[in-house]
C-alpha cells in the first residue's frame, strides 16, 4: 500500500539563526521564542489564554515555529508526546494559567510515567497576584511536582533564557521526563537579556551514563556461561536509540528476545531471535521463557507489576542482570545480581565484546516447541469480524511499516500481540499510567513530525469517546491520518475482567446505547467516516482508508463483542500460571 | 540456583541522612513529595536557610531496611536540585536536637528543676510566677531523658526541632 502522500503543513525548513544570535534586550515573550528556535524547536502544540497573550502576539508573525492550536489542553500535551516519541526530540507544550495548566496534567503524568521528553509552558498570574486567588491562578508547580522530572517558576526574566535551556536539558538527558516551566504574565512583558550562550550549568545534575567495568565484566561473564539466557527488553532500548546494538548482539550469540509493551519495535519481530511480547498478555514462549531461563539481562526495563505478575514466581531460576539509567529502578522491585547503571547504548556492545557465545541449542529446541505448541491464535471467520483479525489486516495493509498508536484496553493488547513491528519508534502506547484519550491526539502529534508516514490510530469505541474533539485540529491541518475503531459496543477490557473475574456483572461497562454513529461523527468533522461489519467490507475499507491523504479517515469496525483477550496472567498470579483461552 | 526473589530483609535500624540542596522552597516540597508518594517514613526533619551561599543543609532521620534506605537515597539523589546526599549512619558524626521545655514550677519545686536542669547541662531562658524555660541541646536519648525528669512537674509546653547533623572529620575524642 503506498504510503500517504505528505500533507500540507509548514514543513520543517532549514531553521534560519534567531534573528538577534547575540546578546540583546527583548522581553520575556522574545526570550522565549528566540531561545525554543535556537533549540531548533520546530512544533508546539498549544492553547491560548490571557496570561499566555504576549507570547500568542509574538507567534503572529513568526514564520519558523509552527504552532498548532488543539482543542483541548490534554489532547495537546499527548500529541507532543507522540511528536516526542517518534522523533526523539522534546514535545513542547504551550498553556494557559489556571484550567489551560491543570488540563495538561494528565499528558504529563502519561509522559512521566513512559519517560517521555516534553518541556510544558504554562502562564502564570502575574508575579504580584500569586498566591491571592486571582483570575485563573492555579498552583501549577505545585500540581505538577510528583509527575514532572523537573519543574520551575520563572521569577526574574534575566533567568529565562537559562531556565528554558535547563529544562529543555533535563526532559532529554539521562532518563527522560516531562519538565514544565511556569511564566507570569509580567515575566512574558517586561525587558530581559538574552545572550544566545548555549552552555547549561546545572552542578547537582549529572547522569551517569558509563557503566561500571567490574560489572559489565561481570556481566559478560555470567551470560557466557549460560545455557538457557533471555534478554528482556523494555522502553529504554527505545528511549536510548539502543534498538542497532541489541540486535547486534542478540543475533550475534543467539540469544532470544522478549520485549516489554514499551519495548515493542525495539527488536525486529521479524528476526528469528524474537520471542514476542512478555507480561500479563504476552506470549506463552515469552512468559515461559521467563519463568525458565537462567540469566536474565534485564535493558531499560524497570520490572512493572504488569509484567512479572507475582513477585515470588518472576523468574525464580535466573541469575538477573540489570541496565538501566535511572539508578532507582535497580533493585526496586526485584533483587538483581549484576546491577549496571548506564546508558544502554553505551554498556550493551560493551558486554557484546566481552562475552562469548554461550551454548543455546538446547534451550532453543525447548523455545522452539513452545513456539509450535503455542502460537498466539487468530480465529478466522466469515460473517463476523474477529479483533485479532482486525489487527492482522492493518498489520498488512501497512506492511506492518505505519506508525501505531493505540489507546487503552483490549484493542491494545491485541496490537501489541498482532501488529509485526519491526521498527523502533513506531508504536506508541500508554504503558505506565494507561492513559485511554491518549491515542488519537499521540497519533497526531506523530503525524506533524512524520508527515510522510502511515500513522494508524487503533482503539477502542470507550477510547476514543475520550478526546474526539481533535478530529478538528485534524483536518484543518488535512491529516491522512487512519483512526480504526475497534467497536465492541463496551468498555472491553473492563467488560472481560468482569467476566472473568466478578461473575458477569456488567457493572456500567457497556457503551452501547450511547454509542454516536462514529460514521456521522466523523463527517460532521470534515472528515471521513467508514463502517465495516463482516471481514470483506473490512478489508475494503481498509483499501479505501489509505488511499485517502488529504483528511482523516475513522474507520468503524464492528467486531464480535465477547471475545476476550488471551494469554492473560491472572493479576497476582505467576507468568507460567497463564489462562490460553476461555474455558 | 534459587536465588533469592525479595530483597534480603535487613533489620529496620535509625538513619541520619544529611543533604545538600540548592536553596529553594520548591526543593524542600520535592524532597517532601518523595517521602509521601513512595511510601517512606520521616522522623525528623530540620531546613537551615543557606540563601546567602545558595546551598542548604537538610538533615532528615528516618528508618527501614537496607533496601529501603538505599532506595531513599537514590530517590533523594534523582531530585535535580539536590547536590549530595550522605547517609551518616555508618561513620562517626555529631548530632544535636533542641528541644524548648516550659514547665510548671512552683516555689518549692523551683530549685528542684533547677538541679536537674543543670545536670544536664541544659539552661533556663525564662522564669515567670509558677513556670520556667528550659532550652536544651544535645541528642534524641539525652533531650528524651530530660523531657522524662521534669515531666512529673507538669510540662506546660513542649517544642522539639529535628536533628542537625554533621560528620565528624576527626576522630580522636574532642
Ligand atoms: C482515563 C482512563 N479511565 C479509565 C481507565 C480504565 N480502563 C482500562 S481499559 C478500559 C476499557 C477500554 O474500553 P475501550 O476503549 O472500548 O477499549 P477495549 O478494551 O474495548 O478495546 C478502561 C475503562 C483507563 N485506563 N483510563
Amino acid at each position: 500500500m503506498d504510503n500517504a502522500k505528505a500533507h500540507k503543513l509548514k514543513k520543517n525548513k532549514k531553521k534560519e539563526p534567531p534573528e538577534d544570535s547575540g546578546p540583546s534586550v527583548l522581553n520575556g515573550a522574545g526570550i522565549l521564542i528566540n531561545t525554543l528556535q535556537d533549540l531548533e524547536v520546530d512544533t508546539i502544540f498549544g492553547y491560548p489564554g490571557g496570561a499566555v497573550l504576549p507570547l500568542y502576539d509574538k507567534l503572529f508573525d513568526n514564520h519558523d515555529i509552527n504552532h498548532v492550536l488543539v482543542r483541548h489542553e490534554q489532547a495537546g500535551t499527548h500529541a507532543a508526546d507522540g511528536y516526542a516519541r517518534v522523533t526523539g526530540k522534546p514535545g513542547v507544550v504551550l498553556a494557559t494559567s489556571g484550567p489551560g495548566g491543570t488540563n495538561t496534567v494528565t499528558g504529563i503524568a502519561t509522559a512521566a510515567m513512559d519517560s517521555i521528553p516534553l518541556v510544558v509552558f504554562t502562564g502564570q498570574v502575574p508575579t504580584d497576584l500569586i498566591g491571592n486567588d486571582a483570575f485563573q491562578e492555579a498552583d501549577i508547580v505545585g500540581i505538577t511536582r510528583p509527575i514532572t522530572k523537573h519543574n520551575y517558576l520563572v521569577d526574574d526574566v534575566n533567568d529565562l533564557e537559562q531556565v528554558i535551556r535547563k529544562a529543555f536539558h533535563v526532559a532529554t538527558s539521562g532518563r527522560p521526563g516531562p519538565v514544565l516551566v511556569d511564566l507570569p504574565k509580567d515575566m512574558l512583558k517586561t525587558e530581559g537579556h538574552y545572550s544566545g550562550l548555549r552552555k547549561v550549568s546545572i552542578p547537582s545534575y549529572s547522569p551517569t551514563e558509563k557503566g561500571h567495568f567490574s560489572q559489565i565484566k561481570k556481566a559478560a561473564e555470567l551470560l557466557s556461561d549460560a545455557e538457557k539466557p533471555l534478554i528482556y527488553a523494555g522502553g529504554g532500548v527505545v528511549l536510548g536509540k539502543a534498538w542497532n546494538e541489541l540486535t547486534a548482539m542478540a543475533e550475534r550469540h543467539n540469544i532470544p528476545v522478549t520485549t516489554t509493551l514499551m519495548g515493542l519495535g525495539g527488536f525486529p519481530e521479524g528476526k528469528p531471535q524474537a520471542l514476542g511480547m512478555l507480561g500479563m498478555h504476552g506470549t506463552y514462549t515469552a512468559n515461559m521463557a521467563t519463568t525458565e531461563c537462567d540469566v536474565l539481562l534485564a535493558v531499560g526495563a524497570r520490572f512493572d507489576d504488569r509484567v512479572t505478575g507475582n513477585l515470588e514466581g518472576f523468574s525464580p531460576h535466573s541469575k538477573k542482570i540489570h541496565i538501566d539509567i535511572d539508578p532507582t529502578n535497580i533493585g526496586k522491585n526485584v533483587a538483581v545480581e549484576v546491577p549496571i547503571v548506564g546508558d544502554v547504548k553505551q554498556v550493551l556492545p560493551e558486554i557484546d565484546e566481552k562475552m562469548e557465545t554461550p551454548n543455546t541449542d538446547k534451550w532453543w529446541q525447548v523455545l522452539n516447541q513452545w513456539q509450535e505448541d503455542h502460537p498466539l491464535k487468530v480465529p478466522e471467520t466469515e460473517d463476523t469480524i474477529k479483533p485479532q483479525q482486525m489487527i492482522e489486516a492493518i498489520s498488512d495493509a501497512t506492511n506492518g511499516d505505519a506508525i501505531v498508536a493505540t489507546d487503552v484496553g483490549q484493542h491494545q493488547m491485541w496490537t501489541a500481540q498482532h501488529y509485526t513491528f519491526n521498527h523502533p519508534r513506531s508504536f506508541l502506547s500508554s504503558g505506565g499510567l494507561g492513559t485511554m484519550g491518549y491515542g488519537f491526539p499521540a497519533a497526531m502529534g506523530a503525524a506533524f513530525a512524520h508527515p510522510d508516514r502511515t500513522v494508524v490510530c487503533i482503539t477502542g469505541d470507550g477510547g476514543f469517546q475520550m478526546t474526539p474533539y481533535e478530529l478538528s485540529t485534524a483536518v484543518e491541518h488535512e491529516i491522512p491520518l487512519k483512526i480504526a475503531i475497534m467497536n465492541n459496543q463496551c468498555l472491553g477490557m473492563v467488560r472481560q475482567w468482569q467476566e472473568l473475574f466478578y461473575d458477569e456483572r456488567y457493572s456500567h461497562s457497556i457503551l452501547k446505547k450511547g454509542n454516536p454513529d462514529f460514521v456521522k461523527l466523523a463527517e460532521s468533522y470534515g472528515a471521513v467516516g467508514l463502517r465495516a461489519t463482516t471481514p470483506k467490507e473490512m478489508d475494503d475499507i481498509l483499501q479505501q482508508a489509505m488511499e485517502i491523504n488529504d483528511k482523516p479517515v475513522v474507520m468503524d469496525f464492528h467486531v464480535e463483542e465477547h471475545e476476550n483477550c488471551y494469554p492473560m496472567v491472572p493479576a497476582g498470579a505467576a507468568l507460567n500460571e497463564m489462562v490460553l483461552e476461555d474455558k | 540456583m534459587n536465588t533469592t526473589q525479595k530483597p534480603v530483609q535487613t533489620k529496620e535500624q535509625k538513619h541520619t541522612l544529611s543533604v545538600v540542596v540548592s536553596y529553594n522552597l520548591n526543593a524542600l516540597s520535592r524532597i517532601i513529595g518523595i517521602f509521601s508518594s513512595k511510601g517512606f517514613e520521616i522522623d525528623s526533619i530540620s531546613f537551615g536557610s543557606g540563601k546567602e551561599s545558595g546551598l542548604a543543609r537538610i538533615t532528615i532521620t528516618t528508618h527501614g531496611d537496607e533496601q529501603i534506605i538505599e532506595q531513599i537515597t537514590k530517590q533523594l539523589h534523582k531530585i535535580i536540585d539536590v547536590v549530595t546526599v550522605a547517609d551518616l549512619t555508618y561513620e562517626s558524626f555529631v548530632e544535636r536536637e533542641l528541644a524548648l521545655v516550659k514547665v510548671k514550677a512552683s516555689n518549692s519545686a523551683r530549685s528542684e528543676i533547677m538541679q536537674i536542669t543543670q545536670v544536664f547541662r541544659a539552661k533556663v531562658i525564662d522564669i515567670s510566677p509558677g513556670k520556667l524555660s528550659i532550652e536544651i541541646t544535645g541528642n534524641r536519648d539525652k533531650i528524651d531523658a530530660f523531657i522524662g525528669m521534669v515531666r512529673p512537674f507538669g510540662i506546660i509546653e513542649l517544642a522539639r526541632t529535628g536533628s542537625v547533623a554533621l560528620k565528624r572529620e576527626f576522630n580522636g575524642s574532642v
